[in-house]
């Protein structure tokens, strides 16, 4: 017979096993794709699949060669942080507005802002499309510039909220009574005490910006396409190239990946628009 | 000026030095701290209004880029067009099967991992991170490492397994695309699932449970009496959030099946999107979208009042 | 010089009055406390004259200039909060040497005021630490230090004793007190307690339902309070108070027959009384003796008694069950349910009419 104890720690140590097993079998399409990308092509498509085998290098190097790689990534950078930037540059006044100066509308006015994230983006590709058609902004990273930021905005100015909600008023009457002005009291006192809540804001931008493929799909070509759009065209089978897609991949999501794991705690709030914390 | 004597009340009745306090005066500073809100608000506003209307104008003419020329009024032909498309049904009910399968397998086995995960272990901090990551792989990635490394007939990790036990690959796009659609998208936002449940679970109240343990209540009993109603909120969030997401999924489809064989991984997304870029049919697709629009607030009607009743609850 | 003077100020929230008319003098180095009961318009009366609310109407000169509208900014007033609002991400010097940054005044002027505030709160060590690593008190002193670097024209106090423990706030009391000595500064201080409302103000203004109920130094207050609310606010324990009807009057006294018990004939210039007017006696700890029961008309049951050392407060229950409370020497013993006599110094005894507004001593009592 085990006493209580043993058989405490025996449990725990099975649960745990088991708690290992599941997070390994979830991260292994992850793992998989890492493999797979220092794999030779005809490795890569070897029956049965091989999980030893000489690593190469060479998938990251001909990526570039192949697919214009750099173009691609660029196109990512700049729309990401373009709309993440003018994001925020929208967000963190309208959610100092409301979390400070409440009025009767402030209530409303958020649930609104919420609400135009539940627009189906299909409801409205047609008319996009025939604007951006129209106007020159098919397939540019201004187009999709605007877009991100807009369906990201309610995002980023509930997250904002919730963290200056956080803030006691009463420092930044402080500050007002120092002698600040809106704007010292914004960049000196506000922004250094929810630098926290803001880079997790701007980490979650990055992030649904980097990763969103319905707009980058349907609004660009080539000239303006994002990584996102890159790794789609890997579909239409022009050879089986399965190792360079991997690498592609682990490149194209490396970074947020990494993004995603810093601000996992904090990304809760936002992502649940503040209902979990 | 004219609305700051409006707003000064009995005051603006005042003597002259009143006036001159009024340069950078509180009533000013209030005015501009309050419309700091209005960018975010107009352009979220145009982002609502201008398309979407245009989306109704276009759903009410005929308009197909292909032939050019009179766009004349149909009424709501294009609706019944729409509708009574082949495509339509199939969409309606591929997007309900897709929605409703990936959050119940997410909701299901997010709570048995964010319970599995809730206690002390050797490596937990590891095993939540491995536990979120497919969460931020993006989903044309996703949907491109199943298609190819995991789920191919000849060369795919699950092929192998297969043969490992002696039975015959599965060809599983072609044999049954909806489900690998609905494995591969349930793989993506499970973590999402976990990562608000696991969160939420950090906050049971612990006296609470031992409270309960101690007045004799099994593991069983504290799960459906304690742990789930304290989840009941968290998961309502959960599912909102996915099928607002999910109602819309189309990189996962557009990569992997294209909406094929048929209509058989269709939905209602891919649809709409096949008919306006696809055939240019602009009044069709109007169509579908606003058919679109009417769903998806069926289901936000719901997550609004959720969310504003926690928004409420919180002040 | 700091001379604010407010007039008719008005303010509402929605549909609430908040607010309801206020006028007040505050004179140069006054320290002036605003007391009352929550919700009685004190703190936003505060936080309008710091700018911080805007008001509906009326005006808020400060040395005859005209400062209603301005921003709190350009008002050169200090404010001490109630939660200390201390920066939490700068250390006490840079907390304390902000708004003189925000002024563009020399680097070692600050140095030299944030020295010279830090010497006189004795915040030296604690120059370099951030808030998160202060005490309650020391929090305190650095949101004082705060206000003291600014040399601002009035401080403005928002309950900043409320968040310590006791021990702490009657020493922060006493410092406030010599703070206002040496700074010879004109403050305003609002808080709830009124032992820090009798203790430091030169001046204590009463509020009630956004109302000026009585301004007056502590002891006139406490001698002469305006009505029934002032009189029990003021005073610890609690005035007590017997309910009675007028059986004869003159030009200088009233008599009063008390409901439960004896007669009262107190000096009084009752002129708008008649005999048969409801009135209450309203009676200080201080101002009744314990008899034996059958030396007195007005007797009750001994409740509780709570022995301090010093004095002993008896509770005594009469038989209209009201409760009095009645100082006694600190070797005062009794027991619970002994029936006692109560006799009241009559010249002491306070008389307020059926709206609780007070009947005035005859003028030469008062002189």
């Amino acid at each position: 017979m085990l006493s209580l104890k043993q058989r405490r720690s025996l449990n725990t140590l099975l649960l745990g096993v088991l708690a290992w097993g599941v997070a390994l079998a979830i991260f292994f399409p992850i793992f998989w794709m890492l493999l797979t990308s220092f794999k030779t092509e005809i490795d890569a498509f070897a029956t049965p699949p091989q999980l030893f085998f000489s690593p190469t290098l060479e998938n990251y190097t001909l990526v570039n060669e192949r697919s214009d790689y750099l173009h691609f990534a660029w196109n990512s950078v700049v729309v990401s942080f373009g709309s993440t930037i003018i994001g925020m540059m929208l967000a963190v006044p309208a959610a100092y507005s409301m979390a400070f100066f409440e009025t009767k509308r402030t209530k409303g006015t958020l649930l609104w802002m919420l609400s135009t994230k539940m627009l189906p983006p299909v409801g409205v590709l047609v008319p996009i499309y025939l604007i951006f058609k129209d106007t020159g902004l098919l397939d540019t990273k201004t187009g999709l510039v605007i877009i991100y930021t807009l369906i990201n905005l309610p995002i980023m100015i509930w997250m904002a909220y919730t963290y200056f909600k956080e803030i006691p008023k009463e420092v930044l009457e402080a500050a007002r009574m120092d002698g600040s002005s809106l704007f010292q009291e914004l960049w000196r006192v506000l922004l250094p005490m929810s630098k926290g809540g803001l880079a997790a804001t701007v980490l979650l931008s990055l992030i649904l910006s980097w990763n969103e493929a319905f707009w980058s799909l349907n609004l660009t070509a080539s000239e303006a396409a994002p990584l996102t759009a890159l790794i789609a065209s890997y579909s239409s089978p022009e050879g089986l190239f399965w190792a360079k897609l991997s690498a592609v991949s682990t490149l194209a999501c490396a970074p947020i990946l990494i993004f995603g794991w810093i601000s996992q705690k904090q990304l809760v709030r936002g992502l649940s628009f503040g209902a979990v914390k | 000026m004219k609305s700051t004597a409006l707003n000064a009340g009995p005051a603006s009745a005042a003597a002259e030095p009143m006036q001159d306090s009024r340069q950078g005066g509180i009533r000013k500073t209030s005015r501009i701290n309050r419309f700091m809100v209005s960018p975010s608000v107009i352009v979220l506003a145009l982002w609502m209004v201008v398309p979407l209307s245009m989306t109704i104008y276009f759903s009410l003419i005929r308009y197909n880029l292909l032939y050019p020329g009179d766009n004349e009024f149909v009424g709501l032909e294009n609706f019944q067009f729409f509708v009574t498309d082949f495509g339509f049904m199939a969409g309606m009910s591929n997007t309900l099967l897709l929605v409703g399968s990936v959050l119940l397998i997410t909701v299901v086995l997010g709570v048995l991992i964010s319970l599995l995960v809730n206690q002390a272990f050797w490596g937990r901090g590891i095993v939540r991170i491995l536990l979120i990551s497919p969460f931020f792989i993006m989903p044309t990635v996703n949907a491109l490492i199943w298609k190819n490394l995991l789920l191919h007939p000849v060369s795919g990790v699950f092929a192998a397994i297969w043969k490992f036990f002696g039975a015959t690959p599965i060809d599983w796009f072609s044999e049954f695309p909806l489900f690998s659609i609905i494995m591969i998208v349930s793989w993506q936002w499970l973590p999402f699932a976990i990562l608000l449940l696991m969160t939420a679970l950090q906050s049971l109240d612990q006296e609470q449970q031992e409270a309960a343990r101690l007045d004799g209540a099994g593991p069983c009993a504290l799960f459906f009496h304690l742990t789930l109603p304290h989840l009941a909120r968290p998961i309502a969030v959960v599912v909102m959030i996915e099928t607002i997401f999910l109602l819309s999924i189309f990189a996962e489809i557009f990569t992997t099946t294209g909406g094929g064989p048929g209509y058989e991984t269709t939905n209602l997304a891919y649809l709409i999107y096949s008919q306006a870029l696809l055939q240019f049919d602009v009044g069709l697709a109007s169509a579908g979208g606003l058919i679109a629009v009417v769903l998806a607030n069926i289901a936000a009607f719901f997550l609004v009042r959720l969310i504003g009743k926690s928004l409420t609850e919180k002040q | 010089m700091a001379n604010l003077t407010i007039k008719n100020l008005k303010k509402s929230f929605e549909a609430t009055e908040i607010l309801k008319g206020i006028d007040l003098e505050i004179k140069d180095n006054e320290f002036v406390v605003f007391v009352g009961p929550s919700g009685c318009g004190k703190s936003t009366l505060l936080r309008s004259i710091a700018g911080l609310e805007e008001v509906t109407s009326g005006h808020i000169l400060l040395d005859h200039k005209e400062i209603t509208d301005l921003a709190p900014a350009k008002r050169n007033l200090a404010m001490v909060f109630q939660s200390y609002a201390l920066y939490p991400h700068m250390s006490v010097r840079k907390n304390m040497s902000f708004a003189l940054e925000l002024a563009k005044e020399k680097k070692d002027v600050i140095n030299q005021k944030v020295a010279e505030a830090a010497r006189i709160l004795e915040l030296e060590p604690l120059l370099d630490r951030k808030p998160k690593e202060l005490s309650g008190g020391q929090r305190q002193r650095v949101a004082i230090g705060r206000a003291i670097v600014r040399q601002p024209k009035v401080f403005l106090f928002d309950e900043p004793l409320s968040n310590l423990d006791a021990a702490l706030r009657v020493q922060m009391r006493l410092e406030l007190a010599r703070l206002h000595h040496d700074l010879n500064a004109t403050m305003i201080y609002v808080t709830h307690d009124q032992v820090e409302a009798m203790t430091l103000a030169d001046k204590v203004v009463v509020l009630r339902h956004g109302q000026i109920e009585q301004v007056g130094t502590p002891l006139e207050l406490y001698r002469n309070p305006a009505n029934r609310f002032v009189a029990g606010f003021l005073g610890m324990p609690k005035m007590s108070f017997l309910p009675g009807t007028v059986t004869a009057l003159d030009a200088s006294s009233v008599t009063v027959e008390l409901t439960f018990g004896g007669s009262v004939t107190l000096p009084a210039a009752g002129e708008h009384l008649r005999r048969g007017s409801e009135v209450t006696v309203g009676v200080r700890p201080e101002n009744i003796d314990l008899v034996d029961a059958s030396e007195a008309s007005l007797t009750g049951f001994m409740d509780i008694a709570e022995n301090l050392g010093s004095d002993t407060y008896c509770y005594v229950k009469t038989d209209g069950q009201e409760t009095l409370t009645v100082r006694m020497p600190g070797n005062f013993t009794c027991n619970y349910g002994d029936r006692i006599g109560l006799q009241l110094h009559a010249d002491e005894c306070h008389l307020f009419d059926e709206h609780g507004n007070a009947i005035q001593k005859p003028t030469q009592m008062a002189a």
